[in-house]
């Protein structure tokens, strides 16, 4: 392949384009070896699974038709008239969660190793948001089958937004487009979940993937010790670009088995007027954080409770985001350990909720 | 001057309170409905706690038309409790039970008074009493017998369409069944008991009391509720037929009607009791024939119920087969749509075979079964077709994954080779 | 097998893979793009047929969506078209043109024109459709509640 940039083509190219940026990549980029060099295919799954569902997204873009009265019929007809209908729609429901999941776990990866530290703060911070955008996605593109299970979750969902204080009931009516979960809200999501996530996740993305190729790989605290002789590297062309390749096959494989053997169940068509079903919970990624508002009580000194949770995920968010920022001043913790603590605190905190939410 | 005036009406009042229609007595008092509010009998029992049994303040009479006086006489004006229930002021009391159907009927006889509140409303129901086999033993001076207020109530009466009604459609068994469920009572009239048991465990009872259907036939919808009596075997197939329209007109038509008019609905499916019809009863090759009580194996009645039976089962068999075929296919999460319609069409046509078998005529039931063979093998058909796009789901899945099991194992072998490589450099 | 042997089945492997995978990923691709031949599962229109083929005094069954559809042209030139299921027990319905009405042969239901219940056990009207004629053609669509 590195003879490719001596070939006309890339001659032409290179003539008016200047490819030496993308050519210094390919021939210089090289990823160190060492035994945490699995968590650098992280981000990747991450990259591929998000490719997978703006490719299955924009296959049912053709057939999918938003509204209360069409949305679901028309997923009725993807599902079992539109040939392998079923299977886009599989893929892109499995493939939702599995990305959110490769994402959560690229996340950690990154915090454990500590690779988010300087020089990797506007990195960390982009991945950050774009996480939060991933459950946007997540949130959004769940009510649009309009049935059953999605709309009372989504009530649950736009009803926990009412409780910010002093915009929480303006947001819920934003969110909603109306008082209540109609077909108003059904549009507004639709919007949102092919238009405005997609187009602030390019641009996030973007960035993202700038930062990282601009900066390299982050080499961890113990590798950068290492006297040089001792560093084991391998060149991101082809090497690592081709391991990427042989995971990205077998999550393809997990997902078209799991598409294949594990339908989801388009469940009833939703109806405003109908009791809510037993059984409402979120997706599986926002139950850490439904499960810590059922806990709290009604009323903690002058606050309410549920008011006092919301704002408390919001800057625990905001400070996961800045935490690169953090800079102890106390000698006696190792900066290090101390990060390693406040990450396996936060990992247990939404393991453990998500474990209740789903024995409870 | 006005006293003697009030006392010359009330005189005049108690000479003709049973004779006279309630409607024409004029508006002297509290009996008017635009005067209703005044109720002196009602304050005073009232306040005494001596009220009526069962006394309910709805009660469609109290709402609407008369008060106490309507029935009792008297002067619902005056406060004074001598007076008022003099028989000067009109007041007669509890009226003897030979004399409620006569009360009622002041009031319920007379279209003209009637219609005021109901346009529609039947005024017959008196004449029918006395028809009835309860108003003729009323009338012998029998004083176990059903008058109006054994069924209606006397203080807590609404219109029968009204579920708080004793003759709303669900609760007639149960009224019926006060008296006709008195083992003791029914003895002396040489009747049975067991009707309402029986109907409760019947196909109409189990509809009317436990689905709460109140189209369903109950007791007066076969022997009348004024008019009660038991229907006799021609009218009971009219009865039936009221309901179970094509049923009777294929039985009329049929030689079972013309050369045996004894026959009628029950005979096969009893009165009280009757239980869903089974296909089994047609079946001559077991004991649970019902045709075998008159026919007997080898004539022509028993043949006749055998190809019936056989058509029938055979779309029988074949619609439950479908019908797991498109469970089968519902649990593999395939598309149902198609096949459920056709199973729908399959279902009419059974309905429509064990209605044409009252027909006796095997040609008639034959061709309805060719039609449901069809649908249901079409059903069928369908239902296969899906689960076989099942399978071919798997052999594509088989495909698609062995094809990038294949770029797999490629890329794996060639990141080996590339290693070798870097290893020897 | 020599180093070059190899290393060239590598590649072969390679390619052969490459291809049937972007074909088992492109084959359903396509096929999911060209449209399915049947109608849609819950549609909101549908045609009938022609209002020649239509008699008066005539009723037929019509299938809209998985459930069936009585049409009716009824001794004038009115058509009406209802959901052909009995409210009572889901036979299926019959037009009466003697009486001008539906019939439901199972229990002795009856309905109007407007599927109104009229007398026997049926507990709910029938779901009238709003019928209209366009160039001849019938066509008959779910009412707005």
């Amino acid at each position: 392949m590195s003879n490719f940039f001596d070939s006309r083509v890339a001659r032409w190219l290179d003539d008016r384009l200047d490819l030496s940026p993308i050519k210094n990549l390919v021939e210089h980029k090289k990823v160190p070896i060492h035994h945490h060099t699995v968590w650098y295919y992280m981000g990747g799954v991450t990259l591929f699974l998000f490719l997978v569902q703006v490719f299955s997204g924009i296959l049912l873009l053709m057939y999918y038709r938003p509204g209360e009265n069409s949305a679901y019929e028309s997923m009725q007809f993807i599902t079992s008239k539109v040939h392998f209908g079923w299977l886009i729609r599989n893929i892109h429901a499995w493939g939702a969660n599995i990305m959110v999941l490769f994402a959560f776990i690229h996340m950690f990866s990154v915090f454990f190793t500590k690779a988010f530290k300087r020089p990797r703060e506007l990195t960390w911070a982009t991945g950050f948001i774009l996480l939060v955008l991933a459950m946007g996605f997540g949130f959004s593109g769940y009510l649009l089958p309009w049935n059953e299970l999605a709309f009372f979750a989504t009530k649950v969902g736009t009803d926990i937004a009412g409780v910010v204080p002093i915009i929480g009931e303006k947001l819920k009516i934003v969110l909603r487009g109306g008082d209540d979960v109609t077909g108003a809200t059904l549009s507004r999501f639709f919007g949102i979940h092919v238009a405005i996530l997609p187009a602030l996740t390019t641009v996030l993305l973007g960035l993202h993937l700038l930062f990282v190729q601009r900066q390299g790989m982050s080499e961890p605290e113990f590798f950068e010790e290492l006297p040089e002789a001792k560093k084991h590297y391998i060149p991101f062309f082809p090497d690592f670009v081709l391991r990427d390749a042989l995971l990205w096959l077998v999550v393809l494989i997990i997902i078209l088995s799991l598409a294949v053997f594990f339908p989801w169940e388009l469940g009833l068509k939703a109806d405003p007027l109908a009791s809510a079903p037993m059984g409402i919970r979120p997706e599986w990624y926002f139950m850490f954080m439904f499960q810590s508002l059922k806990f709290l009580p009604p009323h903690i000194l002058f606050f309410e409770g549920e008011t006092l949770g919301v704002l408390f995920f919001a800057v625990a968010g905001i400070f996961w985001m800045l935490i690169p920022f953090v800079k102890l001043q106390n000698g006696s913790i190792n900066e290090s350990k101390f990060f390693t603590y406040f990450g396996l605190a936060t990992l247990a905190f939404m393991l453990g909720m998500t474990i209740l939410g789903y024995l409870v | 001057m006005k006293s003697q005036l009030q006392l010359l009406k009330h005189l005049t009042a108690l000479t003709i309170f049973m004779l006279t229609p309630y409607y024409l007595m004029g508006q002297d008092s509290s009996q008017s409905p635009g005067e209703s509010q005044v109720n002196t009998c009602l304050e005073c029992h009232e306040v005494l706690e001596v009220m009526p049994e069962g006394y309910s303040a709805d009660d469609v009479h109290q709402a609407a038309a008369t008060s106490c006086v309507g029935c009792h006489g008297g002067d619902a004006t005056n406060y004074d409790m001598d007076e008022s229930m003099s028989p000067a002021a009109g007041y007669i009391g509890i009226p003897s039970r030979q004399d409620i159907p006569k009360l009622c009927g002041r009031c319920h006889s007379h279209i003209d008074y009637m219609r005021t509140f109901r346009p529609r409303i039947a005024t017959d129901q008196v004449d029918q009493y006395n028809q009835s086999i309860h108003g003729k033993k009323l009338a012998e001076g029998d004083q176990n017998v059903a008058e109006c207020v054994s069924c209606h109530t006397s203080h807590a009466i609404f219109p029968a369409d009204d579920p708080r009604s004793t003759t709303y459609a669900i609760n007639i068994p149960n009224t019926c069944r006060q008296c006709h469920g008195n083992a003791e009572l029914m003895d002396q009239y040489g009747l049975g008991h067991d009707q309402y048991d029986k109907y409760a465990t019947s196909v109409h009872g189990k509809a009317l009391l436990e689905r709460k259907d109140t189209g369903v036939a109950t007791c007066n919808d076969c022997h009348g509720n004024h008019g009660a009596t038991p229907p006799d075997a021609e009218s009971i197939s009219n009865i039936c037929g009221s309901c179970h329209l094509n049923n009777l007109t294929y039985f009329k038509q049929s030689q079972m009607a013309e050369d045996f008019d004894i026959h009628s609905c029950q005979e096969c499916h009893g009165n009280h009791d009757i239980q869903p019809p089974t296909d089994q009863m047609l079946n001559t090759d077991s004991d649970t024939a019902i045709c075998l009580t008159c026919h007997s194996v080898g004539d022509a009645g028993a043949a006749t119920a055998f190809a019936m039976y056989r058509d029938i089962e055979t779309v029988d068999s074949l619609y439950t087969l479908a019908q797991t075929k498109l469970k089968a296919s519902q649990t593999s999460g395939m598309n149902y749509a198609e096949i459920d319609y056709q199973l729908q069409q399959t279902k009419q046509n059974l309905i429509q075979m064990r209605t044409l078998i009252h027909t006796f005529d095997t040609e008639e039931v034959k061709a309805k079964g060719a039609d449901g063979i069809k649908t249901a093998k079409e059903a069928i058909h369908l239902a296969e077709m899906e689960i076989q796009e099942f399978q071919t789901r798997r052999v594509g899945y088989g495909l698609s994954t062995l094809a990038i099991v294949i770029l797999a194992i490629a890329v794996f072998l060639k990141i080996r080779q590339r290693d070798e490589m870097l290893k020897q450099q | 097998m020599t180093k070059i042997g190899r290393r060239d089945f590598v590649n072969y492997l390679l390619g052969f893979g490459g291809i049937s995978a972007i074909a088992a990923i492109f084959y359903p691709i396509g096929r999911y793009l060209v449209p399915p031949p049947i109608r849609e599962a819950e549609p909101t229109t549908l045609k009938v047929g022609s209002i020649d083929e239509f008699p008066a005094n005539s009723s037929k069954i019509v299938r809209f969506g998985r459930k069936p559809v009585i049409l009716i042209r009824d001794s004038g030139e009115n058509i009406h078209a209802l959901t052909a299921t009995c409210t009572h027990l889901d036979c299926i319905v019959q037009f009466s043109e003697d009486r001008q009405q539906i019939i439901c042969a199972c229990h002795n239901g009856v309905y109007d024109l407007t599927g109104k219940n009229v007398s026997g056990p049926p507990p709910k009207p029938l779901t009238e459709f709003a019928v209209k004629v366009i160039d001849k053609e019938i066509v008959i669509s779910q009412m707005k509640a």
